[in-house]
């Protein structure tokens, strides 16, 4: 019978329970935070229960680390937070990447680039942006704190099975154009729930061609149009990415030839395809407090339609007949789950290489892992953005979440790579702008967002 | 977690679609290590002023709504972060349904390990929920699927294990390990490549 790349996951993972009602899937992978693991690992101390596969959880820190002095934790909560971690891992017996680790950095970032996240997995986290790991052709998605408490004891999850989406993305990118304006456009496009009760598959030659770290940037913001999964076919390019990493299969061409058999037969098989082609594609940035309201740097921005949108200007403090370029920039924000990744950060620097900071822009350059900070440092990336007067830090969730000392204040317009332009999102008051690392980079120079797929740029 | 069998009680209107879970309980409540405590800062930014005054604006401070049991919302409630920490704050203040149009998925699951009892109801029916004054209540029998309120009956659809679960208020893990064998028998079966 022909099937789709998630069913196939998802019938190897079935423990007990038939379609349509809630089956016990086994996890293969269960990554842990220190915000949403207190509580669970409390539930296990209470009952007398042990975690089953120590082996198969990995934990570290990223929501509440301070990213200018990374050992300086000021907030009581945080640290607590963070101590309260250091000791569940050590009760429980599960490694951990703590601050100061070389191993530490955002939970997402870190899975793949250990090796952990592989294909055919099915991989959880207390963490909405779980999805991220999808890119390998895994199932992963976030779940709730009562859920890691029961994947802690039993390695397993309840689920009903959702309905498959595929997304076909074709068209070649324009210069200058990347996966965030990929998938930024599809919501925009789309909007924010088209994905609810649905597994995404993104798939088309455009997809093909993308780096890992592109697909990771593409499946980590399915949640924000309403789907737990995204995921992509994997491929050589997905093989090659894990190759050699700490944590690989050490018997890799078995393993390579078992992740071989996880693909979708035929287009057919998704309950519901959406395309979208890439070949016109602008640079995408948000004006609004969800990440539908976004547009392409060379348009106007849209009429209001609704109160949502009233709602939207007057919290952003802007209005229809002004373009992304008008936005005047108080921030820029390169990091995030969404991309902070090494190729993201190459990406920027490269914009910024023999500039400054536009007078008045203050720059955040926070690097998903301690891997990536040190790499970029010896590379040479990390002294373009010192040179550009930028603030090179410690590796964190940091502004993406604002839930650590990385605040915007109240009034300031951020350009900012990372996932949610929600109300308050990155910081009580705070008006954030999504949009690419090449854009925000080449915002951080101008003061203001610039198109960069005009003549100047390419 | 609690049973939720029935429940008659007071609502609350808060129309707005895609209530997402920032707004629902905003991050900077998310450092406690412990479930319970977060109700007094539920709708937080909606709640209170910047001041830390009450918003006697919104619709939760209002006394009339004291002790209501039912929040009825919009479409697409609870996006965003997977946080639990949301449901606990809905429950926590004394919330035991919420009444919408859609709800994430994440949300949807947090909200069943934790008797918070999530009815999705089309917009024509919301719109006569909605009318509620806050001296009347409603009726929800989760048995029967049923929202009752003044002479209107409003059916429910519901999956069948959850159902069960939420009226026997059953412990996940007990229940889980039930299934221990099939555990232990999957796990010696899975693909391992060293």
């Amino acid at each position: 019978m022909s099937k789709t790349l998630f069913d196939k996951i998802w019938e190897k993972h079935v423990i007990t329970g038939e379609v349509g009602e809630a089956q016990l899937i086994y996890v293969d992978l269960h990554l842990v935070h220190e915000v949403t693991s207190p509580q669970p690992f409390d539930g296990l101390r209470s009952t007398n229960r042990r975690v089953r596969r120590p082996d198969l959880t990995f934990a570290t820190m990223d929501h509440n680390v301070p990213t200018k002095d990374i050992f300086n934790v000021q907030d009581q909560m945080s640290r607590l937070q963070m101590d309260t971690l250091v000791k569940n891992t050590k009760e429980f017996n599960i490694p951990l990447a703590s601050i100061g680790d070389d191993k530490q950095g955002i939970v997402h970032i870190v899975g793949p680039e250990r090796g952990l996240t592989q294909p055919a997995k099915v991989i959880v986290c207390g963490d909405s942006h779980t999805a991220t790991h999808g890119a390998f052709g895994a199932i992963a998605f976030g779940i709730g704190t009562s859920e890691v408490e029961h994947v802690l004891a039993t390695q397993t999850i309840w689920q009903v099975k959702p309905k498959t989406m595929g997304i076909k993305v074709t068209g070649k990118l324009p210069k200058n154009t990347y996966a965030k304006d990929i998938i930024m456009g599809i919501i925009a496009k789309y909007g924010v729930s088209f994905g609810v009760g649905y597994a995404i598959e993104f798939y088309g030659e455009t997809v093909e061609n993308l780096s890992m770290e592109a697909r990771m940037t593409m499946c980590n913001m399915s949640i924000e149009a309403g789907s737990r999964t995204g995921m992509v076919q994997p491929d050589q390019t997905t093989f090659d990415y894990i190759e050699g990493r700490e944590q690989a299969p050490k018997n890799f061409e078995t393993a390579k030839e078992y992740w071989s058999q996880f693909y979708t037969d035929d287009e057919s098989d998704f309950d519901k395809i959406l395309t979208f082609d890439v070949s016109n594609l602008k640079p995408m940035v948000t004006w609004g407090t969800n990440p539908g309201m976004a547009t392409a740097v060379d348009q106007y921005l849209p009429e209001i339609k609704d109160e949502n949108d009233a709602n939207a200007y007057e919290y952003i403090g802007l209005h229809p007949n002004m373009k992304p370029v008008d936005i005047n920039l108080d921030y820029i924000f390169i990091g995030s789950c969404t991309n902070s990744r090494y190729e993201d950060l190459e990406i920027a620097a490269n914009m910024m290489k023999g500039h400054h900071l536009a007078p008045n822009v203050t720059a955040w350059i926070v690097p998903g892992s301690r891997a990536i900070r040190n790499r970029a440092i010896k590379t040479g990336i990390a002294k373009i953005f010192k040179d550009a007067g930028c603030e090179w830090r410690e590796p964190g969730c940091s502004a993406c979440l604002a839930m650590n000392p990385d605040k915007i204040p109240a009034g300031k317009h951020v350009a900012s790579t990372s996932n949610r332009n929600f109300i308050g999102r990155q910081g009580a008051g705070s008006r954030t702008h999504l949009a690419s690392p090449a854009m925000v980079a080449a915002a951080g120079i101008a003061g203001h967002f610039v198109d960069i797929t005009t003549d100047e740029f390419v | 977690m609690e049973a939720f069998v029935s429940e008659v009680g007071r609502a609350v209107v808060i129309p707005n679609d895609n209530i997402n879970t920032d707004i629902i309980l905003p991050k900077q409540f998310l450092k406690n290590i412990l479930k319970t405590g977060f109700g007094k800062d539920l709708f937080y930014d909606w709640r209170y002023n910047t001041d830390g005054s009450l918003n006697e604006a919104f619709e939760l401070n209002k006394p009339e709504h004291k002790g209501a049991s039912i929040l009825i919302t919009g479409n697409d409630f609870g996006s965003g972060s997977s946080r639990e920490h949301a449901v606990w704050a809905l429950t926590d203040y004394g919330f035991r349904a919420v009444i919408g149009g859609g709800f994430s998925d994440i949300f949807y699951m947090n909200s069943t390990k934790n008797g918070l009892l999530p009815i999705v109801l089309p917009e024509e029916n919301r719109k006569i929920l909605r009318g509620i004054q806050a001296d009347e209540t409603i009726q929800i029998d989760l048995p029967e699927q049923t929202v009752t309120y003044k002479n209107n009956i409003f059916h429910f659809d519901i999956n069948s294990q959850w159902k069960e679960k939420f009226i026997n208020g059953e412990d996940d893990i007990d229940n889980t390990m039930k299934y221990e064998k099939l555990i232990s028998a999957f796990e010696k079966q899975r693909p391992n490549f060293g």
